[in-house]
């Protein structure tokens, strides 16, 4: 057990090389939900990598115990249960200090639990075997690969409102398409680290 | 919540039709994309995920239905994200034995399934509060749109990159591959097109009925 990649490496590859939204596909649902205004994108990109750094943590010392006790079957259960229960944490935070952010993102803020942008990073990091360093700079890199992503697309959006679009491509087609086309633009990385 | 529909309305055609058309999960209500377009890179990938899936979410649905009467509603997420989460595990090993290759090539997907809105969203709106036919019934239908929508991608993606369909050469040996239809922005491309060709489709239904009302109107 035991990955030998330098934390460097997986920090610039969870952020732009293998980008989780647009390399990866995971977390569309919130991707695509959120990410019309810019001022909603942000924070919740914020909110999805506390959540993603919370949950790796917690699964890092739970897939321990598991081992421990023989209980590799109930990985699965119990990591979703964790980021749950994480995702309580964060939405509990954001009423009492940020209430205006938690109406603006609505449903899509306890749907965070159901996103699989914050299921994957405690899964992978299980699979490549990282320690507890690497697992925290991979969660972390995931997220502010996320953030990223989801601001470029937000702005993109917010330019797309004032330009004349065919009724057809309106709507999903449209955001859809631009999400292709940025993730076209981070196929370039692709060279990056590796 | 139990009383929330005395008269359940009749198991028909329509409550299975409903869920491979009308609110076909992902070109309708843009659910459960991640996986959608994660592994639709070959038909045999996106058909073997959507098979999966759809028969995670009839399981799921059938235990919800079966138990709406008996968990209270505060705590009903929490029950359908384990009872969702067992599945999946019980899935995720069924692959395992059936196809390691098949395993290998979904990778992580497969436990991902636990989080696929498509299937939290139908047990928790839909299947929870209707009896147990009903509610099955309706969730193959969405499954079997799910494996359509899947197989939609795949198809395209894997004849564009690969020059094959399921493995099979199409196009002779002389093709040359469409490399990016392989790669991410493919899957985001191809989406982007099948959404707008239904929206197209749709609005020529729209705009057909309203110029026959104008013509019948004038008649």
């Amino acid at each position: 057990m035991g990955s030998d990649e330098s934390l460097w490496s997986i920090f610039i590859n969870a952020v732009l090389v293998n980008n989780f939204v647009l390399s990866m596909f995971l977390g569309l649902c919130s991707y695509l939900g959120v990410s019309a205004r810019y001022n909603t994108a942000l924070p919740m990109g914020i909110a999805v990598t506390f959540v993603m750094v919370v949950g790796s943590l917690c699964a890092y010392f739970l897939n321990e115990l598991l081992i421990y006790f023989d209980l590799e079957f109930l990985r699965l259960i119990s990591y979703i249960v964790v980021i749950a229960s994480a995702v309580q944490l964060v939405e509990m935070v954001m009423k009492k200090y940020a209430p205006a952010v938690f109406r603006a993102l609505g449903i899509y803020l306890p749907l965070i639990a159901t996103n699989c942008v914050v299921l994957a990073p405690p899964l992978f990091q299980t699979a490549r075997g990282y320690d507890l360093v690497q697992s925290l700079v991979f969660s972390l890199g995931a997220g502010c690969g996320y953030i990223l992503a989801i601001v470029l697309l937000a702005g993109l959006r917010e330019r797309m409102q004032l330009a004349n679009i065919p009724s057809v491509a309106q709507g999903g087609a449209l955001t859809v398409i631009l999400a292709g086309f940025l993730s076209l633009a981070f196929m370039g990385f692709a060279g990056l680290g590796g | 919540m139990a009383n929330a529909s005395p008269n359940p309305p009749p198991v028909t055609m329509d409550t299975f039709l409903e869920g491979i058309w009308r609110e076909n999960p992902i070109f309708v209500m843009m659910l459960g994309m991640c996986p959608t377009l994660a592994v639709s890179n070959s038909v045999i990938n996106a058909v073997a995920m959507g098979v999966a899936t759809a028969l995670v979410l009839v399981a799921a649905a059938a235990f919800a239905s079966l138990t709406r009467k008996l968990i209270p509603h505060q705590v009903r997420l929490v029950t359908y994200v384990v009872v969702i989460a067992t599945f999946v595990t019980i899935m995720d090993y069924v692959i395992h034995a059936i196809s390691l290759d098949l395993y290998n090539a979904l990778g992580a997907f497969i436990q991902l399934i636990v989080v696929n809105t498509l299937i939290l969203g139908r047990v928790e709106g839909h299947a929870s509060k209707r009896p147990l036919l009903p509610a099955v019934v309706n969730a193959a239908g969405v499954g079997a749109g799910f494996v359509l929508g899947l197989f939609c991608l795949g198809a395209v993606r894997e004849v564009l990159g690969n020059g094959t369909f399921a493995g099979l050469h199409v196009f002779g040996p002389h093709f040359q591959p469409w490399l990016v239809m392989m790669l991410p922005p493919g899957g985001f491309f191809v989406l982007g097109a099948w959404l707008l060709l239904l929206n197209w489709i749709k609005a020529r239904g729209a705009r057909r009925i309203a110029d026959k009302e104008v013509t019948d109107g004038i008649g």
